[in-house]
């Protein structure tokens, strides 16, 4: 069963804000994700969602405030194979000659220094991960070779493969079709309570997203609503939302 | 063909030749799967400004060249990174800005005569021994290091994010790569010349990609089509009596013609 350890904060954000321009896309966000939560993201287009992640990935630095992971703060973070990644599919250059495999096993080169290469062990490992998200009969075929539902599939593989505490996706369903999407929603589901991983999710998808995920952030800019997602279908500003249109599906 | 032997330029040519067809591939394979390949075509240029430079102060143009490459490809990936410009806008400033310098030299020293169309175009001849050395000693250099951080150099070049994520420092890498890839365009001037180093770069992996393989075996492939291409093209233009450089260039496309013609016949 799941077990969320709240005595157990992965992330911490105090009073987070950042800026590209002089325009700022997250003010003033503080929040703790726990071990075992199933963070769902949502917002509107521009509200900051993949912002937000990438603060809690040290991939962009905070104008203000305070990113810590596993109680370390993120500038002096080193216990990087404990975070798994699965980037928004457009930023992966999906036409790349590599099979499954490689692509899998790279997800493994952090924990290798330099002249190491992979060993038997980060093979298995590979194979492993590979079992988990039913791909490996496809581990000999290029990536790009793969279905979007398929190649996802894949780079959870690739996240999972250092073994990590948690694991973050940005967007991950889009262009896959329903069908897919509802496997991908079982196969996140399982994760996270037969082997207790926290899930950090990006999704512009609302309404599904709050029916699988433990905890809701809704944020447009601000932190609007950090909390247990059923609230937050019953609440006030949900039908607000509604009203006023704010609903990007 | 053993006649070709007697003559020590042509071996110095095939031994500077053949270490600069195994480097070209390794370093365009990065850069080719990185959208980045007008990165060669620049470095070029801004090492014709380094050759008009090595003329102009009687120091060996190649030593000039590499320096002028490298210092050039640091300050490339500087203002690539501060996104203050587009990457594309940061090259066109280096390449016509190098090129303008290399003329502006060339012209205060009234030419440099038969020397620049070498430059140019790539003429094996006018290599010496000490420029086989450094090539030999950069080369090296140069594999060992990708060998070094091939795990780093793919994973950042496939997903550069995921890469920074899983804990690879991406900017270093990226680095690294630029700086390879100044070392190994620098060095490739005696043999094909400015205009033509980016074909020999380029055309061999995009003739390998065509393939569709692995990483590795596209990278393996590739080099035997640089190899090819550079061994075939120094015999036929010696032959033939005509630019080495130029007809390396043609062999890579010949061979990019017919690899793509096969894949659409299959």
């Amino acid at each position: 069963m799941q077990q969320v350890n709240h005595n157990h904060t992965i992330i911490t954000l105090e009073n987070v804000c950042f800026s590209y321009t002089k325009e700022e896309v997250i003010k003033d966000v503080t929040l703790e994700i726990h071990k075992g939560d199933y963070v769902g993201i949502v917002g509107p287009n521009g509200g900051g969602k993949t912002t937000l992640l990438k603060l809690m990935l040290g991939l962009i630095k905070p104008n203000d405030g305070k990113v810590s992971l596993f109680g370390t703060d993120i500038n002096a973070f080193k216990d990087w194979p404990t975070i798994g990644y699965v980037p928004q599919k457009t930023t992966v250059e999906t036409n790349f000659p590599v099979s499954v495999e490689e692509v899998v096993a790279m997800g493994r080169y952090g924990k290798r220094g330099l002249f190491h290469f992979p060993t038997k062990g980060d093979r298995a490992k590979t194979h492993e991960a590979l079992k988990q998200v039913d791909m490996l009969e496809f581990k000999d075929r290029q990536i790009s070779d793969l279905s979007g539902g398929q190649q996802q599939r894949v780079f959870i593989a690739r996240a999972l493969v250092t073994e990590p505490e948690i694991i973050f996706l940005d967007e991950p369903t889009v262009g896959v079709d329903i069908k897919t999407q509802k496997q991908f929603y079982q196969l996140l589901r399982k994760l996270n309570k037969e082997l207790n991983l926290t899930l950090v999710l990006v999704s512009h998808e609302l309404d599904v997203v709050a029916h699988e995920a433990t905890e809701l952030v809704y944020i447009n800019r601000t932190l609007e609503y950090y909390g247990d997602p059923n609230e937050f279908l019953k609440g006030a500003y949900f039908h607000e939302l509604i009203e006023k249109g704010g609903l990007h599906h | 063909m053993l006649d070709l032997f007697q003559y020590s330029f042509i071996v110095r040519g095939f031994e500077a030749g053949i270490i600069i067809a195994i480097i070209a591939p390794l370093i365009g394979m990065f850069l080719v799967l990185r959208r980045y390949s007008l990165i060669a075509d620049t470095l070029a240029h801004v090492s014709l400004a380094g050759v008009a430079i090595g003329l102009l102060f009687k120091i060996n143009p190649l030593i000039t060249a590499i320096g002028a490459a490298v210092f050039s490809s640091v300050l490339i990936e500087r203002l690539r990174m501060s996104k203050r410009i587009y990457g594309e806008s940061a090259l066109s400033i280096f390449l016509s800005g190098s090129l303008a310098l290399a003329i502006v030299l060339i012209s205060l020293s009234d030419g440099f005569g038969v020397d620049l169309f070498s430059y140019l175009f790539g003429s094996i001849v006018t290599v010496t021994q000490n420029d086989v050395y450094i090539i030999a000693g950069l080369g090296i250099v140069v594999i060992g290091t990708i060998i070094a951080f091939y795990k780093e150099l793919v994973y950042t070049t496939f997903d550069e994010e995921a890469a920074q994520v899983s804990g690879i420092p991406t900017r270093f890498i990226n680095l690294l790569l630029i700086i390879l890839a100044a070392f190994t365009v620098s060095l490739s001037i005696p043999i094909v010349g400015v205009l033509l180093i980016s074909a020999l770069i380029v055309i061999p992996v995009v003739t390998a990609l065509q393939f569709k393989l692995g990483f590795r075996q596209t990278i393996l492939l590739a080099e035997v089509f640089s190899i090819v291409s550079v061994l075939g093209g120094i015999v036929t233009a010696f032959y033939l009596n005509v630019s080495t450089g130029g007809t390396i260039v043609l062999f890579t496309v010949t061979l990019f013609a017919l690899a793509y013609i096969f894949q659409r016949t299959k």
